[in-house]
């Protein structure tokens, strides 16, 4: 599983948020990814809080309403919904609206099993917390056989 | 993860390429979650519908029916998201109905009973205590997990195939007996009287227990004995709201003959009380926005033939009004014996529309409500109602006699009976 031997800088500590600059967690699933953050601080389901033919989120309520998840890389609090996320990350994919990478505090078996099926890179349980180290506009490289998450440069 | 060798030759291609497909997804979940091993399971449930899947779904299901995929234990399917009879008539779109023929065709192929029934535990696949399992839908894997004792991780679409495929599942969370004991003591005083009070309540206590790996303990002041339509409601709503797989019902489920038992003698990580009133409130929290009924929903999980034959009592010689639209669903199954029986003709008579193998929420809702003009829906689900308004309805969760009573009448009721009756 994820091993943490090899990572150069995981500072606690109260100013964590401004120094870390790579996270922990367990190891993950698919490729190593590098893209830009899209931090919500809510959970996601694919079938309820996105519209699909876009890649926009479409929950009035969402934090992220509006915006595009297309190759991005989405961090956010919990896995939500029922079963059709399992399914859903697939047909996003296959069209060309899928999230670069998902990495959650915490997920749960139906998120990675559409993250398997569809080949998403998929992270949880990172410490320090993603939702509160990541800014919007981060430009982070994703590893998951480590289980890291690189910050390579900070949102201007 | 450690593989037995009959595993290892799965993984190889040694069983074909669908096993080696299904067998090396299943390991990366497997990995995910940190399983050691993989655990034999008596049956499979197998959840996706067109809407979902669409051709990017549906073609991989027929990829792995031609790569030769059957399944090796006992599976049965979730409900699609077209009336296979009635969609013409319901107004929903064909591109759907092509595709969830394809779906049924697939997994027929593959040797999966098309029940299309989110009830299967009602209708031919009773759980039993220890059983492990691979339910791929979150209202069949928490009756199983909690009420039977069973053993099951939500198995969505493609893993709960997978399962099917090569009989096992990653033996994480659910399969271990650790996980099952309870996290959340949740202390009980306002007493659930109907069914839908057993799904406020499971809205209430999913609403603040709202994590997949959290096992909330419920005790009441005084043993209730609830019925298995009641508990369909409270483990329904305790999935839908909180992603919960798990609940113990102490002096009730099989894991939680007492408080200890159900906690194995840990203590909770946190207590919460349902003070009287919460279940008034659960029903409050639900405002509609304007006076007219324009869709009530009954059978969010199917409707059983117990509340098939309880709403043709209480629609018998009544007429709905012309200006709602209500609509039940159920299981083929249950329709059969409905029929015999003469409760669809009962339901039918008063103007209601008995649908199968469906349910509302994935029935292309969004489609329905842009073509119907629906935007207020009222139902005795509180699990319908939770999903519902991410399709661009405004819900009203309401007891069944109060949407009976409101289908008739067309409109909500101003002094509502309901919440006088719940305090």
């Amino acid at each position: 599983m994820g091993s943490a031997s090899d990572v150069k800088d995981a500072k606690g500590g109260s100013d964590a948020r401004a120094e870390t600059t790579t996270l922990v967690g367990l190891a993950g699933v698919g490729p190593v990814v590098e893209g830009e953050a899209l931090v919500s601080r809510h959970g996601f389901s694919a079938r309820y809080d996105v519209d699909r033919d876009r890649g926009t989120f479409s929950r009035e309520a969402h934090d992220l309403y509006g915006e595009s998840l297309v190759g991005k890389i989405l961090v956010c609090t919990t896995a939500k919904g029922g079963i059709a996320t399992s399914w859903i990350l697939l047909d996003m994919v296959a069209r060309g609206m899928a999230p670069l990478a998902i990495l959650f505090r915490e997920t749960n078996p139906v998120m990675v099993q559409g993250a398997v099926l569809a080949g998403v890179t998929m992270l949880h349980r990172l410490t320090p917390d993603p939702v509160e180290t990541i800014r919007t506009g981060d430009r982070l490289r994703v590893d998951p056989s480590s289980g890291t998450v690189e910050i390579l440069s900070r949102a201007s | 993860m450690r593989l037995t060798d009959e595993e290892r030759g799965m993984l190889a291609g040694e069983q074909g390429p669908a096993v080696r497909q299904a067998m090396e997804q299943q390991v990366q979940v497997g990995r995910f979650f940190g399983a050691q091993d993989m655990v034999p399971v008596a049956g499979a449930h197998l959840s996706g519908d067109a809407e979902a899947m669409r051709e990017a779904g549906v073609a991989h299901l027929e990829d792995l029916a031609s790569l030769g995929a059957a399944c090796r234990v006992p599976a049965t399917t979730n409900p699609r998201s077209v009336e296979l009879r009635l969609w013409e008539q319901l107004g929903q779109e064909p591109r759907y109905v092509g595709l969830e023929e394809r779906i049924v065709a697939a997994y027929e192929r593959m040797g999966a009973l098309a029940l299309n029934t989110c009830v299967n535990y009602q209708i031919v696949s009773q759980p039993l205590f220890g059983q492990h399992l691979a339910w791929g839908d979150t209202g069949t894997v928490i009756w199983a997990n909690s009420v039977a004792g069973a053993r099951s991780n939500f198995e969505a679409g493609p893993a709960g195939l997978h399962a099917a495929i090569t009989g096992r599942a990653p033996r994480y969370g659910y399969h271990l007996p650790e996980q099952r004991l309870g996290t959340a003591l949740i202390r009980v005083h306002d007493v659930p009287r109907t069914a839908a009070d057993w799904g406020a309540l499971g809205c209430h206590v999913g609403r603040l227990v709202n994590d997949y790996w959290q096992v909330p303990v419920l005790v009441f002041d005084e043993t209730p004995r609830p019925t298995a339509d009641q508990l369909k409601q409270l483990g329904a709503a305790l999935a839908s709201y909180g992603s919960l797989a798990l609940y113990h019902l102490v002096g009730v489920t099989p894991e939680a003959r007492t408080v200890e038992d159900a906690f194995g003698g840990r203590a909770p990580q946190r207590e919460l009380v349902v003070e009287k009133g919460a279940l008034a409130q659960v029903y409050a929290s639900f405002v509609p926005e304007k006076r007219d009924v324009d869709l009530v929903v009954f059978g969010t999980p199917q409707l059983s033939l117990h509340e098939l034959r309880d709403l043709a009592r209480l629609f018998s010689g009544r007429t709905i009004h012309p200006q709602t639209r209500v609509l039940l669903t159920t299981s083929d199954a249950v329709r059969g014996v409905a029929d015999q029986l003469g409760y669809v003709r009962v339901v039918e008579a008063a103007g209601a529309t008995v649908l199968t193998g469906v349910c509302y929420y994935i029935m292309t809702a969004r489609e329905l409500a842009e073509r119907h003009g629906y935007r207020t829906i009222l139902t005795d689900s509180s699990k319908l109602a939770n999903i519902i308004a991410g399709y661009g309805y405004n819900p009203a969760f309401r007891p069944t006699e109060e949407c009976v009573a409101a289908s008739c009448r067309g409109t909500f009721a101003e002094n509502a009976a309901w919440a006088a009756q719940a305090t």
